[in-house]
């Protein structure tokens, strides 16, 4: 092989993985992402029923009610909307009622959500940062003091 | 007074360091020997400072002194001796100054080295260092000072964040930061290497143990950071695909690619200017990580409290040293004399092909870390990109290089014969299928990827294994003899064998989670839960108080097919201080497999929740890490490392000191 095959060989290889590599994300961009909404985005975007979304807000005041086998149902609102949530499993540590959470799962009817996992904070003096802006924009803000470790 | 002392210590680091920047470096310029000399005397003082400091700052915490505000905010007097010690580093402040400590501590080790570098790469390289340090430094004493007292002082500490009070903590960052910050001595020799104009097989031989050593301690960091989120943090998952987990691989899989192309650069005096660029590459991804991780751009189980102060600060310093030298590297590597090309089917140039697979990877997973906070800025809208999204993109990217790995390996220097290679390597590729197609066979209806990936990983050690064996037995040869010449290999032929054998164990144990088994239920005393062929009953649950928490802990009977095989506690705490609740896992390793149990709230019913996974092989994640990172220790044995580059005659002393 003379010098410039050897150097087309190289720059045809890696032209071809990188190709590859590209349509790989590009793909992937379209298809594994998950969009954040709260209660309110959920219709305000009109977001279908069958769609993967993280969903957050605060866990409304009275709403957690617990079934057997860990089947756990609650509510996510925030200042303008509140999702009903179906969840099976163990809720994380710092799971309260009145406080932020996220849920990763699908979106069933306008109204209910089925999770797969949920997001508590971290430390008692934190809320979730997707959360957090949502209030905020909201106008709902109220401050807290020292934001640091989130979740799971 | 101590503290001060500590406070003034880490000052004085500071001023040295500007003489470790200044004055080597312009020794070299204008030749003198005397300024270059100045770069290992310096480099020592400021370790010493350093030590100094840490050791201030360590003191107050074992003292419990809540006059210092990071004491204050992250110990407490009741707390264990050890996290009294690792509590140090478990905090923003303590973490920057253990980082800057095992910097200076690697600048002190290159300024004993003196023998083996030589006197002008030297001082470029510590030189260069000092700059990485002058910013550091700055960075702690302007915005991140542990060293901050509290008028008055407090009667009790806040106690340190419950999720850190683990061994973990005493372990995890100082290997993590060994690895990140190691990259900065290769990043420092590129730049000097840069500076000087003149790169050569010497610069490789020199520079490739810092990067082999600082890899090595990378993969423990990581591998230990996953048991320890694991076991921890009480779901059973070892790899998240959290921003922070991608912002350690990413310097990982740049070093990777690292230690490879130096060796084609210590053999064949080529790809040297992609060399260059990779030690400039990893640095300033391992400093990324240090930004993502600080700077509160991310939520996650690692970020430190938010200052957006620090995160521009940090975001400065970033894009200081990664332009800085980018903009060196492209002023400079035009005048670097080019190696020559090599022919595609060779080892070489299946090193070239792990480089490309491996720089795409990491590209993969830079897009995929950083577009969520490039999307929120420029549209507001906040997605995630998960588990599928790498998935997708990574794994096929990495499979090819693990199906090619066995073969470059095997292949010869210079001129290989792709067939010839193949041919050696037919019983490997035999033996895998069939264990693939028995397991699939077995295991018929259940995860098709675990058979192939077990497969894959099977090929991999058994190929790791075939390289030894051909290279010291051939048919007729007595076993004793090829004992002997085995031993007599390279130990860097060892090394290689071994870390590869390694990342098969990984991938085995990364397969068979795809057979592991779940399941949720609530458990009054006296019932069982069943997952797969293992089964929990609670017998009971105790309730304690200890120092700093009190606990709930329920004890399980774990039955594996009809048979008692143990009894394993997991417990619910809560620590007082921060009124914060955290889940402790109950694991019972069983071969290389682990049955894990964690529980939840009580129920109004007087039951509990309990999660309970089986896991089977899950052990060798983390075993395979550990050999990968054993193949690079010894590596780093290799005679031709031991005993450094070649150096004039008459430089040698009469007692040669080893490199390391």
């Amino acid at each position: 092989m003379t010098r410039k095959q050897r150097r087309l060989t190289l720059i045809g290889v890696a032209g071809c993985v990188l190709a590859v590599a590209l349509g790989l994300v590009l793909y992937a961009m379209n298809d594994t992402i998950v969009f954040f909404n709260s209660p309110a985005d959920i219709q305000a975007k009109g977001v279908q029923p069958g769609t993967r979304i993280r969903l957050g807000g605060l866990v409304k005041e009275g709403s957690v009610q617990r079934g057997a086998d860990q089947q756990i149902t609650f509510e996510v609102m925030d200042a303008e909307a509140a999702v009903k949530v179906n969840y099976k499993g163990l809720l994380p540590d710092l799971f309260r009622e009145g406080q932020g959470i996220v849920a990763e799962g699908i979106l069933e009817s306008p109204g209910v959500f089925r999770a797969d996992s949920v997001l508590a904070k971290h430390d008692e003096n934190y809320m979730p940062r997707e959360v957090a802006d949502t209030l905020k924009k909201q106008g709902h803000w109220q401050g807290e003091a020292n934001a640091a470790p989130k979740t799971q | 007074m101590l503290v001060e002392a500590g406070h003034f210590a880490l000052a004085l680091a500071l001023g040295l360091s500007l003489i470790q920047f200044l004055v080597p470096l312009w020794g070299a310029r204008a030749n003198d020997p005397v300024l270059m000399a100045v770069a290992p005397t310096s480099a020592l003082a400021v370790f010493a400072c350093i030590a100094f400091s840490f050791l201030a700052l360590t003191f107050a915490y074992l003292n419990s002194d809540f006059s210092v505000l990071n004491v204050v905010q992250n110990s407490h007097s009741a707390k264990p001796l050890i996290y009294k010690i690792s509590g140090v580093w478990g905090n923003h402040e303590g973490s920057m100054l253990l980082w800057v400590l095992i910097l200076a501590l690697f600048g002190a080790v290159v300024a004993v080295s003196r023998n083996s570098i030589p006197m002008r790469l030297q001082a470029n390289t510590l030189g260069v260092q000092a700059a990485v340090t002058i910013a550091f430094l700055l960075f702690i004493l302007t915005t991140s000072n542990p060293f901050t007292r509290v008028v008055p002082a407090a009667l009790e500490g806040q106690d340190l964040n419950p999720l850190l009070q683990d061994p973990g903590l005493a372990i995890h960052p100082p290997l993590l930061y060994i690895g990140y910050v190691g990259f900065s001595i290769s990043f420092a020799f590129a730049c000097a290497a840069l500076i000087d104009g003149r790169i050569d097989a010497v610069w490789a031989r020199i520079v490739r143990p810092w990067t082999l050593g600082a890899w090595a301690f990378l993969t423990l960091g990581i591998a230990m950071g996953s048991y320890w989120a694991y076991y921890e943090l009480g779901w059973g998952g070892w790899w998240f695909w959290d921003p922070v987990e991608n912002a350690s691989l990413m310097p990982w899989l740049a070093g990777t690619a690292l230690v490879h192309s130096t060796v084609v650069m210590e053999k064949r005096d080529a790809l040297k200017v992609w060399t260059i660029l990779l030690a400039i590459l990893t640095f300033s991804l391992s400093l990324l990580g240090t930004f993502l991780v600080r700077s509160g751009v991310l939520t996650s189980v690692h970020s430190f409290a938010v200052d957006p102060e620090r995160g521009t600060f940090i975001l400065g310093i970033l894009i200081l040293f990664v332009g800085g030298s980018l903009a060196l590297f492209a002023w400079r590597a035009p005048m670097l004399k080019q190696g020559g090309l090599f022919a595609p089917v060779s080892r070489e140039g299946a090193l070239v092909v792990n480089n490309l697979f491996l720089a795409t990877a990491c590209a993969t997973v830079f897009i995929g870390t950083l577009y969520p906070l490039a999307l929120e800025v420029l549209t507001a809208e906040k997605i995630s990109v998960g588990a599928p999204f790498f998935n997708f993109t990574f794994l096929p990217l990495i499979v090819p290089l693990l199906l090619l790995l066995p073969l470059g390996q095997t292949l010869a220097w210079k001129r290989g014969n792709f067939l010839g290679t193949a041919q050696r390597l037919y019983a490997v590729f035999g033996i895998s299928l069939l264990a693939t197609v028995v397991m699939f066979a077995f295991t018929y209806g259940g995860p098709v990827l675990a058979p192939l990936g077990i497969g894959l990983g099977l090929y991999l050690v058994l190929g790791s294994l075939n390289e030894i064996v051909t290279r010291a037995w051939s048919k007729g040869t007595p076993l004793a003899a090829a004992w002997r010449k085995a031993r007599g290999l390279p130990r860097s032929a060892w090394g290689t064998a071994i870390a590869h054998a390694g990342v098969g164990l990984t991938v085995i144990g990364i397969a068979a989670t795809a057979w592991g088994i779940e399941a949720i239920g609530s458990l009054k005393v006296g019932e069982r839960l069943k997952g797969g062929d293992y089964e929990v009953r609670l017998e009971r649950v105790i309730p304690r108080v200890e120092a700093n928490y009190r606990e709930e802990a329920a004890v399980l009977t774990v039955f594996g097919s009809g048979r008692e095989l143990g009894t394993i506690e997991t417990m619910k705490r809560l620590y007082v201080t921060r009124g914060m609740p955290t889940t402790e896992a109950g694991i019972l390793t069983i071969g290389l497999g682990q049955v894990y149990a964690s529980i939840g709230d009580a129920q109004p019913d007087g039951s509990i929740g309990v999660r309970l996974y089986h896991k089977p092989l899950v052990l060798l994640i983390w075993i395979g890490s550990l050999v990968m990172a054993i193949g690079g220790g010894i590596s780093l044995t290799d005679r031709r490392l031991r005993i450094g580059a070649p150096v004039p005659a008459k430089a040698i002393p009469p007692h040669a000191v080893p490199a390391e």
